[in-house]
């Protein structure tokens, strides 16, 4: 596992392409060229971080620097991903920063009640996205530090 | 209290019976003993005067030949007559002629006011009965006799009468006084047993109880009517407890059927507001983008028809966003609590300068201004008023908003008052209807749903909202919560 900025990978756990395609252009825009794995339901999220499935060929100690958790997702939702994250002792503690949409006082608090970093809210107007994005990035990528990986399991 | 009057009643007829008793009785004895008082005196009159004549005749020959001490010895034969107290012959010129007394005390007359001519005079004298005659032999005057007779005889008998008589009156009023319990008894224990089962039922509220056991005929038909007045509270009784029942089994069935249909609403404005911004968002966002990377070769027409798309989805946006919150408020629940309206216009206030620091306007806040209602709808009200009274004084120079209070017909009425661009009162009906505007999206922006989103709040809360303007003279919004 790389030390620089620019080898953390970003996992963007998205379902709507369009979304997908704006996110990754507004992080281009903020100059934030980690790579970023996109996937596209829960299922498919949980598979990459524990390196099952489609990923089985994934090395387990390269984990995420940070997690972009859409809630609205297809078959398992958002909550469910980040109960399984927390559970987990290998991805308990990588910060999981939820964009969506919704701004309902229920969903804010089952975010931070099943462990969410930080609930960010995605504007309709794109230009404000890009705002967002990159002081997300900024954030989570340059100013906050991570907890260490567990070794071993 | 039951209890008082039945015995009330009791002694009333115990009272009754021995009145009764007693007057009649008083009434019998009396009539009675007056009887005996006439008959006795005029036997013992008659007695006297017989007593007189014989007397009187036997005297005749003593008077004739004045044999004094012969006519003493026939007066002296009224020994035998223990009533006479005294006697006494009178010549016919009233001198005493022959005496005879029973005691040695007893007095006679004088004679000297004897008439002549008197005949059998009657008088009372000392508690004696005197009579006066004249004796004659071969009709001329022979003389006077005078007897004197107590009445012992007569008082006698009427002490006599009246001893019998009290005797008499004290059994009977024993008797009535034992009738009137035995009355008591008949007439009262159902009564009582009556008042009794009453009482039973008031208190336990127990209406399958009835009234029974041996009654008289006439009180045969008030217990029964009692017995189905009873019947009949029972059943009503009855009939109402399934009303309730029936009432609560709907009250849940709603309740039920209304919690079912506020989650439906609760998930499809959930649902909605996210499955119609996601399209917004790639409108907004490729626009943007092809304006960024393409732009330059793009003229200014078509440079602008792509901010005019942008615009317009910013607008649809914001109406998402508004109708959101316009079902939010009507599903949420109220609380109430006393909320200081004055500081929350301030705050309100002091944002709108933050967000548009350019802009001077005064703002006029009453203090301690409060009111009982849900702290977080009466900040979406007060957000909503006061926003639209920032947003219509933008075009002016200056600007002045007020809020505060009045007293309207005895109750208190909220105001928020600006002197912006205010609105043609014609159209006043219009103001508070969803999605209505009074002014073009160009002169200002505006989704048309906060006023409607504050009449919700306000009707919410049980008040009213109006408002009162002159076009380009500011507006002013009344309400009440």
């Amino acid at each position: 596992m790389g030390d620089s900025v620019a080898d953390q990978v970003i996992l963007l756990v998205e379902d709507n392409p369009d979304d997908e395609a704006l996110t990754l252009r507004a992080l281009k825009k903020n100059q934030i060229l980690n790579e970023v794995v996109v996937a596209r339901d829960g299922a498919e999220a949980l598979q990459f971080l524990f390196c099952e499935g489609a990923y089985a060929n994934r090395n387990p100690d390269e984990m995420p620097q940070l997690i972009l958790l859409d809630l609205k997702l297809p078959k398992m939702d958002g909550f469910e991903v980040l109960r399984r994250v927390r559970a987990n002792p290998r991805t308990r503690l990588l910060p999981v920063v939820i964009l969506t949409t919704s701004n309902e006082e229920r969903d804010r608090i089952a975010g931070y009640d099943l462990g969410a970093n930080s609930y960010v809210r995605k504007p309709v107007e794109f230009g404000e996205f890009v705002h967002a994005v990159k002081h997300l990035g900024l954030y989570w990528l340059l100013l906050n530090q991570n907890a260490p990986l567990p070794r071993g399991a | 209290m039951t209890q008082g009057s039945a015995s009330s009643l009791s002694r009333k007829l115990t009272r009754l019976n021995l009145l009764v008793t007693a007057t009649g009785l008083l009434l019998a004895c009396a009539a009675f003993v007056t009887y005996d008082f006439v008959s006795i005196r005029r036997a013992l009159l008659n007695n006297l005067s017989i007593q007189a004549q014989v007397l009187g005749s036997s005297s005749v020959a003593a008077l004739v030949f004045n044999d004094q001490p012969s006519a003493e010895i026939t007066l002296a034969a009224l020994r035998a007559a223990p009533n006479v107290v005294a006697a006494a012959l009178y010549a016919p010129d009233g001198s005493p002629f022959a005496v005879y007394r029973r005691d040695a005390a007893a007095g006679v007359p004088s004679g000297a006011e004897i008439a002549p001519g008197v005949r059998e005079k009657l008088w009372y004298e000392r508690d004696d009965v005197m009579l006066m005659d004249s004796i004659e032999f071969k009709g001329k005057p022979a003389g006077f006799i005078f007897i004197e007779s107590d009445l012992e005889v007569f008082w006698a008998a009427i002490r006599r009468y009246l001893s019998i008589s009290m005797c008499v009156l004290g059994g009977s009023l024993l008797v009535a006084v034992g009738s009137s319990t035995q009355l008591r008894r008949e007439i009262l224990r159902p009564i009582e047993a009556l008042a009794e089962v009453t009482r039973q039922i008031a208190q336990e509220r127990n209406y399958a109880l009835r009234a029974g056991g041996d009654t008289p005929a006439e009180l045969t038909a008030l217990v029964d009517s009692f017995n189905e007045m009873l019947a009949q509270i029972e059943r009503r009784d009855s009939a109402l407890q399934e009303a309730r029942d029936e009432l609560e089994r709907r009250v849940e069935l709603r309740t039920a059927e209304l919690a079912a249909a506020n989650k439906e609403l609760e998930s499809f404005s959930y649902s909605v507001s996210h499955d119609l911004r996601a399209p917004l968002r790639s409108i907004d966002g490729f626009s943007l983008a092809l304006l960024q990377d393409y732009g330059d070769s793009l003229d200014a027409e078509a440079r602008g028809y792509f901010e005019r798309i942008r615009a317009a989805t910013r607008r649809m946006g914001a109406l998402i966003e508004d109708m959101l919150n316009l079902a939010r408020v009507a599903r949420a629940e109220l609380r109430r609590e006393r909320v200081n309206l004055s500081a929350m216009a301030h705050t309100v206030l002091a944002e709108l300068q933050r967000s548009d620091g350019s802009r001077a306007v005064e703002c006029v806040i009453e203090e301690s201004v409060e009111a009982e209602g849900d702290p977080r709808l009466l900040r979406v009200a007060m957000d909503n008023l006061l926003g639209n009274a920032w947003k219509y004084t933008s075009k002016h120079a200056s600007a002045r908003i007020e809020f505060g209070q009045i007293r309207k017909n005895g109750s208190r009425v909220f105001f928020v008052r600006d002197d912006g661009a205010g609105f043609d009162p014609a159209y006043a009906g219009k103001l508070f209807g969803a999605f209505q505007r009074l002014h073009g999206s160009t002169e200002f922006a505006g989704t048309g749903v906060g006023l409607a989103t504050v009449q919700r709040i306000v009707t919410r809360h049980g008040g009213k909202i109006w408002a009162e303007a002159q076009v380009e003279e500011g507006a002013t919004f009344y309400f009440t919560v």
